[in-house]
């Protein structure tokens, strides 16, 4: 190896400008090419309620909301994400979609540390978009790529089951 | 006493109630402040690169090329922290000649296991550190590596660590009663090899850190994801010589612990002295990989047990062989003794027999260091035990539940003292025994799995008694001359508006310690929950304690908070008996009002005390001194521990033609004494259980011959997720302790303790048709498929 290797600078220092609307606000801003969707959510825009547990797609502490739909964050680099509508644990709080979700969470004690628990929201916001009223199987199945260190996941699964039973007694379509 | 701290009925009743977590309602809207988050001004990040041998001599590093990376700002090699910081030995004095090789953040001439941390580098982010690794050469000379239990012990094999005889740490051996004679004249003896694979605690949030060391005010903060603020605080200021005043560790919120955030990581040492060094912040957080290669690991045992008995099934006696590896050196300030040791004094806790002789011998090895994690020896002790006591009722021709009714210590019979020199003041396993026997349906299980036998369907029943170590006192680590306490502290303050706020030294990771404290504080005062507000995990304000380990929060810290909150309200009613003009015993307070003893009629808010106290002095008799904040330090005294007891049984289904496994559901009936919050209890116990069910099916960190862990990663490590996992039945038996008012003991380990016993138990039930036998955790479908002969 001689000297200063000019390359790899250069690669570190180039950036990429996107722009999404994160949490109902458009934002723009700018990216290495090599930094994730995680990273910059945590990072550049402070959106510290999305975690990263194995940055590998196992564990499911990332998910956010990617145009209505779960994905893992750290599986996108950012720029894959430029033009999409996100939402972070932090805006389906604010808007109060999960509302229900999170007091069940609460009630019934399904968290922790709470490491993993925006991630299971996200997810649970998820299932029960898809599925109306899945069974106690079916929610273990749809929760199988979270993965929680501190519950014994059954006082999840019973506060999903409780907001699937009540979101659809309301016949709401929250 | 123990009245009033029953009674659901009377107003502010919170011990016994199953309230919800104050504090969770900020984890669950994402706004959770964890170290990983944390980001201060002019901040740098470190990272490390690693040793990719596991035994080496180090010839020489090259690190031109990174230092002059553009957003570098140092890197660190062994001698550059070992000017600043002096060494540490993981050895404790009452573990009598013990060895360990002294440690230092980054290694001088030699590293001891894959995954070590070589040089550190600190740069302006995270990416730039990496890519300055990427620049380091490294010049290693390969040393012989040891890596298995047995080639560690092979006389004339390789030693690990240079000037000992051998590669053994410790040696301990306990024998009782006449074991020869019991087992010569025994009818019947049953005799296993186990094994016990290494697993590791897998926290969602990895380690992190963020030491901040300001030259100017000669002090150092660090944001440490950790149970013992205390313990590090001490640590930091003896091995960086600044003044204990001087140090400040924060311990927000972490994401999941069990144990292994508590022990010195090299990493977080260096991160310390880095911060020294540069005068700046400098921030670590561990990535899933160096998570597996350098976070603490846990177990890795091999047992040889033999009992003895009579012919009605009477256990005589036991004789124990513990080999327990823990890598290159023994971890500090706890040690990696701790385990192994309980291991063999946990043995046949729950039974009444006398003789019994154990040996353990503690080795080393070229791995990353093991040591305590949740339920420490507990789960090697009790499967050991309970397998035994299976085999032994098989052969005796007794059922399981019969067997252990016949042999457990009774419930009248206490106190009693075990053979293996543990002191057990009340226990209830004839209790838990019945209540699981009924709770699990135990005869109809018992005929469905004959049922379904005659249709090619194995279903397995398996149960596990076991004892549980909590509210240990100074003899665990303090006689052995560690600066970790085990007595807490509180300072509870009367707030000017008549709230409460509570500062306590036992720390928070989830499982509810700042919940239950306010419950207790609540209760004993005689106000609504919500105006008590409880402050942990910051040694700048909260006093010196032990903090969170070992099962200790509930029964020493909350015996602390309960007789703090007795002080402040005996001080508060003699100041409202000095204005209402009564005696201050014929006066209480009941929803945050001062009030009649006798008839509760009010009287007067403590609120217009505080007001009182604090801006209108001059309107008390003359000499009058408010003391409306209290500092109380509570220290467990009476029974060195406060053991615990209760039984698991679990119900699961084995594929003989896949060896897979699936749980079907489980029980357990357990006895924590006073019951705080149900709810939190069972939690706690539910999450027990399922990383004893990871250790019993999936988890174990996998090394080559030439030790290098080859399954560090989420995808090829396996941990229980939800789908694998069954349902948790949950009863209670309450013993309280006498020896605090509080009457509570531990809970967290007890879920851990005996849920891979009972697998263990239950898969050799289903296997039972086929003459085959599995005595090794973790129970992989490998392993099933290879004692049936089909693999
Ligand atoms: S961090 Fe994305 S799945 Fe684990
Ligand atoms: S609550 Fe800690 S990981 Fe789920």
């Amino acid at each position: 190896m001689s000297g200063f290797d000019e390359t790899k600078l250069d690669d570190a220092d180039e950036t990429v400008r996107v722009r999404f609307v994160v949490n109902g606000r458009k934002v723009a801003c700018e990216v290495a090419p090599r930094e994730t969707l995680v990273d910059c959510l945590r990072n550049t825009l402070e959106l510290t309620g999305t975690h990263a547990g194995c940055e590998m797609g196992a564990c499911g502490a990332c998910l956010v909301q990617l145009d209505g739909r779960a994905v893992h964050s750290c599986l996108m680099f950012a720029v894959q994400a430029d033009g999409a509508n996100i939402s972070t644990i932090e805006g389906l709080t604010e808007s109060g979609v999960i509302a229900d979700l999170q007091a069940e969470f609460h009630r019934r004690n399904a968290l922790q540390c709470g490491f993993c628990t925006p991630g299971m929201l996200v997810n649970a916001q998820e299932l029960l978009s898809q599925v109306a009223q899945p069974s106690r199987g079916e929610i273990r199945d749809a929760l199988s790529g979270n993965y929680c260190r501190c519950t014994g996941y059954e006082a999840i699964v019973d506060a999903i089951d409780a907001v699937a039973k009540a979101r659809s007694e309301g016949g709401g379509t929250t | 006493m123990s009245a009033p701290l029953t009674s659901l009925d009377r107003p502010n009743s919170y011990i016994g109630r199953s309230v919800p977590r104050p504090n969770a309602k900020r984890l669950l809207a994402g706004r959770g402040r964890y170290i990983s988050d944390l980001r201060l001004p002019r901040m740098l990040y470190a990272a490390f690169l690693r040793s990719p041998h596991a035994h080496a001599k180090i010839v020489s590093i090259n690190a031109d090329e990174a230092r002059t990376l553009e957003g570098v700002h140092l890197v660190a090699i062994g001698t550059d922290l070992a000017k600043i910081c002096t060494p540490w030995i993981g050895t404790l004095d009452h573990f009598k000649g013990m060895t360990s090789a002294p440690q230092l953040p980054l290694p001088l001439d030699r590293v001891v296991w894959a995954g070590q941390a070589v040089v550190a580098v600190v740069a302006e982010s995270r990416a730039i550190a990496e890519d300055a690794l990427e620049l380091i050469e490294v010049d290693y000379e390969d040393l012989p590596v040891v890596v298995d239990i047995d080639s560690a012990r092979d006389a004339g094999g390789p030693v690990i660590n240079p000037g000992s005889a051998n590669n053994t740490c410790f040696r301990a051996l306990l024998d009782n009663g006449t074991v020869d004679h019991a087992f010569a004249h025994a009818a019947h003896v049953v005799e296993e090899e186990f094994s016990f694979g290494r697993h590791t605690a897998v926290t969602l949030e990895p380690r992190a850190i963020v030491a901040d060391y300001d030259p100017a005010a000669g002090a150092l903060t660090v944001h440490h994801a950790t149970q013992t603020p205390y313990q590090f605080q001490d640590l930091y200021s003896r091995h960086y010589g600044i003044p204990e005043a001087r140090v400040r560790v924060i311990a927000t919120d972490i994401g999941g612990s069990f144990g292994m955030k508590l022990h010195v990581y090299h990493e977080d040492m260096a991160v310390v002295g880095l911060s020294i060094l540069l005068g700046r912040p400098v921030k670590y957080v561990a990535d899933r990989i160096e998570s597996f290669v350098s976070d603490i690991h846990a177990r890795d045992h091999r047992v040889h047990a033999r009992m003895a008995l009579d012919a009605k099934g009477e256990i005589l006696a036991m004789d124990v062989l513990d080999l327990t590896a823990i890598g290159a050196f023994s971890t500090y300030p706890r040690t990696s003794v701790v385990e192994g040791n309980q291991v063999i004094r946990l043995m046949g806790a729950p039974y009444r027999f006398k003789n019994y002789r154990a040996t353990l011998e503690v080795i080393f090895q070229n791995k990353v260091q093991t040591s305590q994690y949740r339920a420490v020896g507990h789960p090697i002790a009790c499967a050991v035990t309970e397998r035994l006591v299976d085999m032994a009722a098989a052969k005796v021709g007794l059922d399981p539940f019969a067997i252990r009714a016949q042999n457990v210590i009774a419930d009248d019979a206490y106190p009693q003292t075990s053979p293996t020199g543990y002191r057990f003041e009340a226990l209830s396993h004839q209790a838990c025994l019945k209540r699981l026997h009924e709770m699990m349906d135990y005869d109809a299980l018992r005929a469905e799995q004959a049922d379904l036998r005659k249709r090619g369907v194995y279903r397995g029943i398996g149960i596990a008694a076991f004892v549980e170590i909590t509210n240990p006192s100074p003899a665990f680590y303090g006689v052995g001359g560690a600066r970790i306490s085990s007595q807490d502290g509180a300072i509870l303050s009367l707030t000017p508006s008549g709230e409460v706020r509570c500062l306590i030294s036992v720390t928070e990771q989830g499982q509810g310690t700042e919940a239950i404290i306010s419950q207790i504080v609540a209760d004993q005062l005689g106000i609504a929950q919500e105006h008590v507000k409880i402050i942990t995990g910051d040694t700048e304000v909260t006093p010196h304690g032990g903090a969170t380990w070992a099962c200790r929060g509930a029964g020493i810290g909350g015996e602390t908070a309960l007789r703090a909150t007795r002080v402040l309200k005996r001080n508060i009613l003699e100041i409202a008996a000095l204005i209402l003009q009564e005696r201050p015993s014929a006066l209480d307070i009941v929803n945050g009002e001062v009030v009649d003893a006798g008839t509760r009629n009010q009287r007067m808010p403590i609120s217009e005390i505080a007001r009182i106290a604090y801006f209108r002095s001059d309107t008390l008799p003359p000499g009058t001194q408010a003391q409306l904040t209290v500092s109380h330090h509570f220290a467990p005294q009476g029974y060195p521990f406060a053991f615990t007891n209760g039984i698991q049984g679990c119900s699961l289904e084995v594929d003989v033609e896949t060896g897979f496994i699936k749980l079907l559901k489980h029980f357990i009936v357990e006895d924590c004494g006073r019951v705080i919050n149900p709810m939190l209890v069972d939690e706690q116990l539910r999450g027990g259980i399922v990383q004893g069910l990871g250790a019993a099916l999936f988890e174990e960190c996998r090394y080559s011959e030439t030790g290098q862990l080859v399954n560090g990663s989420l995808a090829e490590y396996l941990v229980p997720m939800p789908m694998e996992m069954p349902d948790i039945v949950i009863a209670h038996v309450e013993t309280p302790t006498a020896d605090t008012v509080l009457g509570a003991k531990g809970v967290g380990e007890a879920g851990t303790a005996a849920a891979s016993a009972c697998v263990l138990n239950a898969v050799n039930d289903a296997l039972s048709p086929f003459d085959a036998t599995i005595n090794s955790i973790p129970i992989t479908p490998t392993k099933v498929l290879k004692t049936l002969k089909r693999f």
